[in-house]
């Protein structure tokens, strides 16, 4: 077990880039699924057509398979993803900034396939407020903007809180996929690092690494657990 | 215990992987134990004894250790195991060949999932801490494949100036190298777990330039000539030796005795001939097997 306190300092690292990728990524995937959680709510056929398609494939879709199409279909259309080099973030998040595409390119899968989740989640919150009190609303002439915005989403929140934050617990943990699509140094490639090339038995090392992803999933499920209690929804 | 029993469920794993890796063997009419006689009470008695091996290595590098669509692994590692092999009197359908990725070579070792492995396996001290190497039985070198038309990587010097990008395999030794020779590891560094995504992204241009032994480059420029080339002359000596428990000194100079009449008799320059060989790689002298 000397590895955990031979090599903190690498353990550190990961857990600090891995923390990063989840924050942006999550960040990235509540607006993203927001977006097409309203287009699936929609009063308008053809943008909920769009908002259904988009759950539908990226729903269904291996993460991995997301994150090959990011790593390696992107470069092949010609996109280093640039458009994510946005000029206040990139100097707080220093790997959005680089020449290196490959921490932008896995934010972008990580991010269109937990939208889809996100949406679902955001979705299942409305469905939970009673539709008396969207149809009272609409009777009062509020547009779909204001019926949103002043009845239906205050309610709906409370209900997809759960929901939402099982989703980015689930995110956390895909995050260790990136380690093996180009990024360097997150957790999961630090263990890689550690066990092939340095030669250090693989179970301590996968101690270490659990240890840093349940610093990070735990206390989000107690915060959740303590958020449902206070705002239970009466039923 | 708990760390005990977790290795017994590594174990049985890997052995079930070894058997459906091995799955359509007829098995062949064994030479018998009679042929040879070995030390009562050493390794290689028990493995005559039992006339059958679980051999450690790669099944996806081309010219060491690639699993095909023959379902068994094929290259130069494999080859200089089979030698090994036939000196222990066991016959060749009786090897098991269960694959040895970088990440699990010690433990496969220390837990006795196998005999001993021969995965394109460098020989260095952090690793001699935990296992044994017999060999080396062959010398390979750390090198850079870049694009056909690159001139302005001449070696690895060239990473120094924090511009250009290298691909690498993460955990292996050459990822490892490279890092003493680039200015900052998180926007020089890309590493993948396959050399096949280094290749596929050094052709789309998202690295510049792709490290690792020389024999593999070789057999990737060997299929892409077009494409790509070296970039200057090795810059590290990785040698290969052959893995097996570190107290079992009687199985290791067997092993490097093998190794010795097999370059002596001209069996192992055969091996290198049918398998890397054909990438156009220099074999070179055999290396001076590293009795310690």
């Amino acid at each position: 077990m000397n590895v955990l306190i031979d090599k903190f300092d690498v353990f550190a690292g990961g857990f600090w880039l891995t923390l990063q990728i989840c924050l942006l990524a999550a960040i990235g995937a509540l607006i993203l699924g927001a977006v097409v959680a309203v287009l699936r709510i929609s009063p308008v056929p053809p943008l909920r057509a769009l908002g259904t398609g988009y759950v539908n494939v990226f729903r269904n879709m291996p993460l991995t398979v997301v994150m090959f199409f990011a790593a390696f279909g992107l470069p092949a259309l010609g996109s280093n993803a640039d458009f994510l080099r946005i000029p206040v973030i990139d100097s707080l998040f220093t790997r959005l900034g680089t020449d290196l595409p490959y921490f932008r390119f896995a934010l972008i899968a990580l991010v269109l396939y937990t939208a889809a989740f996100v949406c679902e989640a955001l979705r299942s919150g409305v469905n939970a407020v009673s539709a008396g009190q969207a149809e009272a609303a609409r009777s009062l002439g509020l547009t779909f903007g204001q019926n949103l915005r002043y009845v239906v989403l205050p309610q709906s929140w409370k209900a997809s809180i759960v929901p939402l934050g099982s989703v980015i617990i689930a995110m956390i943990k895909n995050s260790a996929l990136v380690g093996f699509f180009g990024v360097v140094g997150d957790l999961s490639q630090t263990a890689d690092q550690l066990t092939s090339a340095e030669g250090y038995a693989f179970v301590p090392v996968a101690i270490g690494i659990s240890i840093g992803y349940l610093i990070m999933t735990v206390p989000l499920g107690a915060l959740l657990d303590r958020i449902e209690k206070r705002q239970a929804v009466a039923r | 215990m708990r760390i005990k029993r977790v290795a017994a469920v590594a174990a049985v794993a890997a052995l079930a992987l070894g058997l459906t890796a091995c799955g359509g063997d007829d098995g062949g009419e064994g030479t018998g134990a009679g042929s040879k006689s070995f030390a009562a009470g050493s390794t290689m008695e028990k493995l005559n004894k039992a006339q059958k091996i679980k051999v450690g290595t790669k099944f996806d590098q081309p010219g060491f250790g690639l699993k095909g669509l023959s379902g068994k692994p094929e290259g130069f590692d494999v080859e200089v195991a089979k030698i090994i092999v036939k000196e222990l009197g066991i016959p060749e359908d009786k090897i098991e060949w269960v694959e040895a990725p970088s990440k699990v070579r010690e433990d496969v070792i220390v837990n006795g999932t196998v005999d001993l492995v021969a995965a394109t396996y460098t020989i260095n001290d952090k690793r001699k801490e935990r296992i044994a190497f017999a060999g080396p039985y062959y010398e390979a070198g750390q090198n850079i494949m870049v694009k056909k038309d690159d001139t302005t990587i001449t070696g690895p010097d060239s990473f120094k100036d924090g511009t250009k990008k290298v691909c690498s395999v993460t955990g292996s030794t050459p990822f490892e190298e490279i890092k003493k020779y680039v200015k900052d590891v998180a926007t020089q560094l890309v590493p993948f777990d396959t050399y096949d995504k280094c290749r596929d992204a050094l052709k789309s241009g998202q690295v510049d330039a792709v490290t690792t032994d020389n024999v593999i480059l070789l057999g990737y420029i060997a299929k892409d000539e077009a494409s790509f080339k070296l970039a200057g002359s090795n810059f590290t000596k990785e040698p290969y030796g052959i893995g097996v428990k570190k107290e079992d000194a009687d199985f290791r100079s067997f092993i490097n005795d093998t190794l010795d009449k097999a370059v002596a008799d001209g069996s192992w320059k055969k091996a290198w001939d049918d398998t890397a060989g054909k990438f156009g790689a220099e074999l070179g002298a055999a290396p001076t097997i590293n009795r310690y």
